[in-house]
Order: C-alpha cells, then structure tokens, then sequence
C-alpha cells in the first residue's frame, strides 16, 4: 500500500516492525507490553501523526476533519507513551503547559526536533496576522515571548489570534460578511511565539505593527474603500 | 418487492445494464430523483451529468427500462478567493433533488462553498413563421411581407435545458459536507464542519445559523460536524453527526440556535477494541433516515449501524462491513485510507442497506434475513447482462477458489458513493470514473 507522498524517515525493516506489532496497542495486557517494543511502536506512530499534522497544516486549505481526528490521535499517543504525566482530556493552557513540560522532558531528541521544526516551518507561512493577544505564559524552554506548549501546538496554531477583529460586539456587524480570512488561524503568526531561541524575539515586535497596517487595509477593504487587491505584508 | 424474498434472489439476479465512463471524471456523488425516473452524478470536474430511465418497452426479455444520458451541464467552475488566496475547487460534493412541483426537475448542487439551484426543462415544441423573422432569425425584408401570420408551435426534437436559478453563496467559512431539502419543500440546510446554516429556497441572501460547534478558542476544537440530513417528515427535525461518532437529533421549535441537541445517540466504546485509532473509525461519514422516518443508517469506518430515533444508548443493529482491516488499521492510517468517507443508503422498504468498500466491492445486508452479500463493480468481472457473483475476502483460515485475500486488496479502487432508487431494486454505484448501474431482474417482474 502507498502512502500519499509521505516521505518515509525510517529504514523500511524498522517501518515493518513496527506495523507487524499492529496490534500492541489494543491489548494492553498483552505479554508483550512489558517490552521495549511497545513504545517503539508507539514512537514511530507519533512521528508518523506528527508527518501527518505537518503536512495537513501545509494545505492552503486544511482539511479540518482530517486535522482534528490526526490531532486527537496525536493526543492519545501522547497520553500513553508518558502515562505519569497524566495529560487531561482537555488540556486549559496552564494545566497544559505542565503536562508538556513533562512530555518534553521525557521525550527523545528527535521528537523535539519534528516538533520543532513542523513549529518552525508554520511559522513561515503568511497569512493576514491578528492583533496582539495575550500568549499563555508558558514558557517551557524559557522563551521570551511564551507561547502555548509546543506539544499540542498544533491546535494552538489554530487558536487565533480571532481576537482580532472578531470580539464579540464586532462579529454581529460582519455576519454577512465572509470572515473565514480571520477565522483561518491555521496559518497564524502566533505561532511565532514558540519558536525556539531569543533570536527571533526582535523579528516578531515587528509583527504587531504590520498586524495593524493590514488590518487596517482590510477595514477599508470591507467597507468598500478601496478595491480589492493583494493584501500588503508578507507575501506569499 | 417484498421483504419476504429470499435473500439468494437478491444475491443472484442483479443484472447489469451499462457500465458508463464518465470521461476521466471521479464522481463524486450519486443521487436518484424522488421517483427514480433521474439519476444525477457529480464529479470531480464540477459537472452534473443526469440520466434518465428509458420508459419500459412492452416486449422482449430485457424490457426494463435503461437508463441513458439526459442531460449534461457545468454545475461549479473553479473559483479563487482573493482573500485568502485559495482556488475553491469544483468538485461536486453533494447532489440533492427537490421534489416535483411541475414540468420542470430541480436539483440543488454543492462544491465547497457555494451552492446552486438547476431548473432542468425540456423543449419539445418550437415556434415557426414570425412575420418581421426568416426561418434562420434573420430580419426580412419588410417589402417582401404581404400578409401576416400567426406563429403556430410546431414539435420538434427534444431539448433539455438547464437554467441556474439560484445561488447561494457566501454562506460558509469552512467546506460544505452535506445539503439536505426540508419535507417542507420551502427550505434546505447545508452543513459545513462546524456549521450548518438553514436556507429558503427563494431567497439567496441570507441564511439562518441554526448550529454553531465552533468553540471560542480554536485550540478547544476536537469535534467536527461530518454530516447532516432534514428528517423525512417531521419538517423540524433534523439530524447531524460528528467526527466522533456521535449523532445529534435537534427541533428547530426548541431554540433559533440548536446547539442543544434533542437527543445524543451514541454508542459506549468497546474497551476490547479500544485502540489509538478508535476515534477516527468512529468516526461517522454518513448518515441516512428511513424512508419510514423511525430509524437512522450511520456508516463509520468498519460497520453501518441502525439505530431506532427512540433509543440514544445505542444501535439496534450492526453490521460489520469488512472486519479484516481491523488488523490493519496502522497501515490505513499511515496511507491516509483510513479517513476515507463512505457513503450508505437504504432501499425503498428499509429492509435492504448497501454500503460501499475497497477493491470495487460493496456489500448489502438484509435486516430481515440477517443475510449479507458482497458484490463487486468491475468491467472484468462481469459481462453485460450477466448476473453478478457473491465475492468473498478471505482474512485467513480456509480459503476457497474465488475468494480474494485481504493483502490482495486494492484500495485505490474504492466505492465511497452509492445510491438506491427510491422503490425499485436498482442501485447506482461509482466506481472511481465509472458508474454502474444494477437492476434486479427477478424483483422487477414481481411487481
């Protein structure tokens, strides 16, 4: 069977282990728990959800029921390869910034660095930014700008930055009107918060500005003051 | 067709009439009209292709009537949002017919945004002798006009025309799944991941959010909506289900909003299959109400089930569409084969479901006989006319001459959209590009 496009990272013999052992997770009274295998298995299936979440959120248009199912399994996954962390169901972002500093600590390298780099590349992508919100002081790694654990970034990438135009007492006037450009978070600058290393911190001051400069041009946009046109900014 | 037929004759005497390619397209949905005269598909392309079913001739053994090619339009083109920067595919999500009012056939039709209403009409007389215009519309010269006529209306061949009449637009920020006319035949509803929004027919401006799943903070989204359908009487009651598994059933006389549903339907987890991806084969791709209006069909993953609209706990039924991929659900994961969306359907009696699968195949159940058949839709494997053959997949164990392994499968080749007519046993199925449509003989001369 092929899979779509998926690079594969792993040796195939590793690849095949790990499917031969298909049916680990499903009894976990299995004799076979008790050994390392198990959380190989369970590692190469997070990478894999991981590859998975990457490359929905590379869509120009994510498929948000692809995103959420991958996201939820991405979750359980978690849940069993650190069982002492005691992840909640539904994690509120302070009780989630525990959680994922333990998952941090235990998880290996490689996992920070998939991690890391899928947080890196959403980073990248443009799109019409949000007006500074108050980031969940997390800060797991000692980052200046904090962010929502990395772990469950992905749905935090999604988490938007809607404060912008979207308050409560705004949103009744633009029901008509299509708001998806702001309600598409899934390219949302926020993310810039959890990039790793201070580097980045004088880069993203500047965000805020341009947030307001084009926020402004869609303002006029919408209230037919200017023609439509590509909107200022980073292009895509 | 009585339900008391034996489930062999079902098995056995499915002919095959045509098998129709629709020229490089994936169909992307199939829809019988309320009286199965129209059979609609969508594809990939953004066309609507309609059959019709051919009056049934008096005489010879294939008197049946065939379905042929009625009429063909360009229901969605490829839009691009210059907003956000995104092309809107065409693709034709959803198909679905208003019922009859007069001469002319409606059908409202979806791509991911936007939806559009079709009038279809047909043409079979034209106007001849205008006094100021020649036969090919061309101005005469006035000098040459002695006498005036009328213009009479003379027959001529027949002309199906399509007509958009209404678009709505605008009306949805995430992809339409599903649309749904009301028993009322005034309103409809769409529904798109995390909204459904209710429409009148007549009017393109403006539309009613009546269910809203979108949480304040995204990061709290774990539920997405897969699924919605109007109840077939009740003009107030519909239907939606979600990725999870579950099915909402909500009255629109309760509240504007329905985020309260009326009643949850969902089924206990099996702690022995739990497994990392028990949610996603949880996950609900369909759902049908009976044509009685008692019971709703929902297909997931692995099963269809039955449910009674007076029983949350639970199904009433369950069958179990092709339990030897169960093993093998790291493997449909890792290809993506494992969030595919198949469709189920009733037939006219309710006694009779059809959901699709892999490798062509797709299976019937019989709630009556507890009987179930698997068939496949294949140029190959069948001839014109010729009466299809039960297969059958081997997971291991004892294995008989025709019966195909499950390594052997091909799930490239998948039946995701099926269609049942209305009271005759014929079904529609899409094969990738191919549609193929069955008739059961036997049944028909039953009548």
């Amino acid at each position: 069977m092929l899979s779509k496009g998926l690079k594969r990272k792993r040796e195939e013999e590793e690849e095949k282990a790990a499917l031969a052992v298909d049916a680990w997770w499903l009894d976990p009274g299995h004799p076979d728990v008790a050994q390392a295998a198990p959380a190989v298995a369970s590692s190469s299936l997070f990478d894999l959800s991981v590859l998975k979440l990457h490359h929905s959120l590379r869509q120009s248009e994510p498929d948000l029921r692809h995103l959420v199912l991958v996201v939820n399994t991405l979750r359980r996954i978690q849940a069993s390869m650190a069982p002492a962390a005691a992840l909640p169901p539904v994690p509120s972002p302070p009780a989630a910034a525990g959680a994922a500093d333990s998952l941090l600590a235990s998880s290996d390298a490689a996992l920070s660095a998939s991690m890391a780099s899928l947080l890196e590349d959403l980073s990248h992508i443009e799109g019409l930014s949000q007006a500074p919100q108050p980031l969940a002081d997390e800060g797991p790694l000692g980052r200046p700008t904090g962010g929502a654990p990395p772990s469950l970034g992905a749905l935090d990438l999604l988490g938007p930055a809607t404060g912008c135009l979207l308050d409560d007492g705004l949103e009744g006037l633009f029901e008509d009107i299509d708001t998806s450009m702001y309600d598409s978070e899934l390219w949302a600058p926020a993310s810039e918060g959890f990039k790793p290393g201070p580097v980045e911190g004088p880069g993203k001051e500047e965000a805020p500005e341009l947030d307001e400069a084009e926020l402004d041009y869609l303002m006029d946009v919408l209230v037919g003051k200017q023609a439509l046109e590509r909107p200022p900014g980073p292009g895509r | 067709m009585g339900e008391d037929t034996d489930a062999r004759k079902i098995n056995h005497s499915f002919l095959r009439d045509h098998s129709y390619v629709t020229e490089a397209d994936i169909i992307s949905t199939v829809e019988f009209n309320h009286t199965g005269e129209l059979l609609a598909t969508g594809d990939k392309g953004g066309r609507v292709v309609i059959f019709q079913r051919e009056p049934e001739r008096k005489n010879g053994p294939h008197s049946q009537g065939e379905y042929d090619v009625y009429s063909t339009f360009q229901s969605h083109e490829p839009e691009f949002d210059y907003l956000k920067s995104l092309e809107i595919e065409e693709k034709i999500n959803k198909i679905k017919w208003l019922p009859q009012q007069n001469a002319a056939h409606s059908l409202l039709s979806t791509n991911d945004k936007t939806i559009k209403l079709w009038k279809i009409t047909e043409r079979d007389k034209r106007p001849e002798g205008y006094n100021l215009k020649d036969e090919e519309g061309r101005l005469k010269d006035l000098s040459t006009v002695t006498s005036l006529q009328v213009p009479v209306l003379k027959p001529t061949d027949l002309m199906v025309e399509v007509s958009p009449r209404r678009v709505f637009a605008n009306g949805h920020t995430y992809h339409i799944n599903s649309i749904s006319v009301n028993s009322d035949c005034e309103t409809y509803m769409s529904a798109d991941d995390l909204r459904i929004n209710l429409w009148h027919l007549a009017i393109t401006d403006r539309s009613f959010n009546i269910v809203d799943i979108k949480p304040a903070n995204m990061e709290d989204l774990t539920e997405v909506i897969t699924a919605s359908e109007f109840h077939p009487h009740h003009c107030n009651l519909f239907v939606y289900s979600s990725s999870k598994g579950s099915l909402r059933l909500c009255d629109m006389r309760a509240a504007a909003l329905c985020d309260q549903h009326a009643k949850l339907f969902e089924e206990p987890e099996d702690p022995s299959n739990r497994s990392f991806f028990s949610e996603i084969i949880s996950s609900v791709s369909d759902v049908k109400f009976s044509h009685s209006g008692r019971y709703m069909l929902t297909r997931d993953y692995l099963t269809v089930k039955v449910w009674d609209l007076n029983m949350e706990a639970r199904p009433i039924e369950t069958y179990q569409v092709h339990d030897y991929l169960r093993s093998k659900l790291c493997s449909l994961y890792e290809n993506d084969c494992i969030f595919d969306k198949f469709e189920c359907a009733w037939n006219g009696s309710d006694s009779v479901i059809m959901t699709g699968a892999y490798n062509n195949f797709f299976r019937m159940f019989d709630r009556n006989t507890k009987r179930d058949v698997t068939l496949e839709a294949s140029r190959e494997s069948s001839k014109p006319r010729a009466v299809l053959k039960p297969r059958r997949v081997c997971a291991g164990g004892k294995r008989r001459r025709d019966d195909i392994s499950v390594d052997s499968l091909d799930f490239t080749k998948k039946i995701l959209h099926t269609a049942w007519h209305p009271a005759e046993n014929i079904i529609a199925i899409a094969a990738t590009n191919n549609l193929y449509i069955f008739q059961d003989k036997v049944n028909s001369e039953m009548q």
